[in-house]
């Protein structure tokens, strides 16, 4: 396949960015996503030129730390799954693509399509984790739980905090993300035991590091590629109600 | 605890509350100009001046400019901080799968503001006499009003704005108080459906009927 990349090139934090334009000629597609950028490097090094930088780490799928906004979408048009995981298959000879960093002011960009994501760790800090002592592994059925709330909160809890939610949402917001913090937690009995400091400590952090307000577009649930579901929102409204 | 008061929770629920009590003010204000369909003047003069003296109609008419003063101010609060949150755009724009309305809801809702200021200047603002006009007979005025083309393409216009608004407003209000549920999410938006076509739909058939068959 021949094709044409339109992508957003920023030397630094404080540089002003713009798109370049690259040829990609016999693109495969059998090629992964992020081969094809790395197909890309190779040819800008070998031009002594400066690489495009782009987050990867597991390129399995698991991490989402390669997050891009591919021709409108996060992480490419294909649902439900990362970057790393978008085949080329999807494109066709000729494509024009468009390969823009994650925009929202609490993720600046650091250079190029790399953001800084931690405004997600500094929400996490506030209260996304149960601090009581749980002691060993007690025994299988000493603590019961019903089978629907242990789906629902390991749904929530397969969250991989790549920030897609964010970089859909016409807000920018982090409800999608910071509601299934909250429900993995909340769901189970253990960490209903912190359910109330935890919200309220997450939720004035979301709103200090300067995410948007969730208008319920769903845009958030139609990009998550772990399927994170808007249900998420809704629970963690009520836990925020419930915790005054 | 300003910052519980102000947090972006806190701002949409009672964006929702207020909302949600402004949908039940809607069937209330059809019924009472479905009165204008009538030949006489009498019933909706009648229910005109009873909503502008009984007393527990005063106060929540109090309650109701409250609502009304709630949702905007909130509402393009919001709106600010959702546009300072996306400073930049995207070039290839959002293709993300989203129901549609919802994307408009700041442009819908401006609209309808539009649209309420000139329906104060034509009516409320004559009941409180900061505009001269003859508060006793707001059915003639409403007559008068529906028989100039003008008026009923921007009536007709705004109330199409309002059911694309109540349409994504009225499942969103759900949501953001929490009630998402499986067992009731497969009627909130057919719900929300019908009432976005019928209340509109009832206001437009009156404009309509007055400005053509009157």
């Amino acid at each position: 396949m021949k094709l044409t990349l339109k992508i957003w090139r920023q030397k630094n934090a404080g540089a002003k960015g713009n798109f370049e334009t690259y040829k990609m000629d016999n693109v495969s597609t059998k090629m992964a996503f992020l081969e094809m950028l790395d197909a890309l490097n190779k040819k800008l090094v070998e031009e002594n030129k400066d690489p495009v930088a782009f987050d990867h780490d597991c390129r399995e799928g698991i991490c989402g730390s390669c997050g891009m906004y591919i021709n409108g979408h996060p992480h490419g048009p294909v649902p439900a799954i990362t970057t790393c995981s978008l085949s080329m298959r999807y494109f066709k000879d000729g494509d024009t693509i468009w390969i823009e960093p994650w925009r929202a002011k609490p993720f600046p960009v650091i250079k190029d399509l790399i953001v800084d994501r931690r405004a997600f760790d500094k929400i996490q800090i506030a209260g996304g984790f149960i601090s009581v002592n749980t002691g060993a592994a007690p025994e299988a059925n000493s603590i019961l739980i019903q089978k629907n709330k242990s789906d629902d909160a390991f749904d929530a809890a397969i969250c991989i905090g790549c920030g897609a939610c964010v970089a859909a949402c016409k807000n920018a917001s982090a409800m999608l993300f910071v509601s299934a913090k909250i429900s993995q937690f909340a769901l189970l009995p253990q960490g209903r035991v912190e359910a109330k400091d935890r919200v309220r400590a997450m939720v004035e952090k979301m709103d200090e590091v300067g995410f948007g307000n969730c208008s319920n577009t769903g845009a958030c649930e139609a990009e998550c590629p772990k399927e994170i579901k808007l249900v998420n929102i809704a629970r963690l409204f009520r836990e925020y109600y419930k915790a005054f | 605890m300003s910052k519980v008061l102000f947090s972006s929770i806190s701002k949409k629920f009672v964006m929702a509350l207020a909302g949600l009590f402004l949908l039940t003010f809607l069937p209330v204000h059809l019924i009472i100009n479905l009165m204008l369909l009538k030949s006489e003047p009498g019933p909706f003069n009648t229910a005109a001046h009873f909503m502008a003296t009984f007393p527990l109609i005063k106060i929540m008419e109090v309650v109701l400019f409250g609502a009304i003063l709630l949702h905007i101010s909130w509402g393009i609060l919001l709106q600010i901080q959702n546009w300072i949150a996306r400073p930049v755009g995207y070039v290839s724009g959002n293709k993300s799968e989203v129901s549609f309305f919802s994307r408009f809801m700041i442009w819908t809702g401006a609209t309808i503001l539009t649209f309420l200021i000139l329906h104060w200047f034509n009516f409320y603002f004559i009941k409180l006499g900061i505009v001269k006009g003859n508060a006793e007979d707001f059915y003639s005025v409403a007559h008068k009003l529906f028989k100039i083309p003008a008026y009923d393409f921007i009536y007709l216009t705004c109330f199409a704005f309002l059911g694309f608004h109540l349409f994504h407003a009225f499942y969103s209000a759900f949501q953001t108080i929490g009630l998402n549920h499986r067992l009731w999410n497969p009627v909130v938006k057919p719900i929300a459906l019908v009432y976005a076509i019928i209340i509109p739909a009832g206001f437009a058939f009156i404009s309509i009927t007055l400005w053509l068959f009157r």
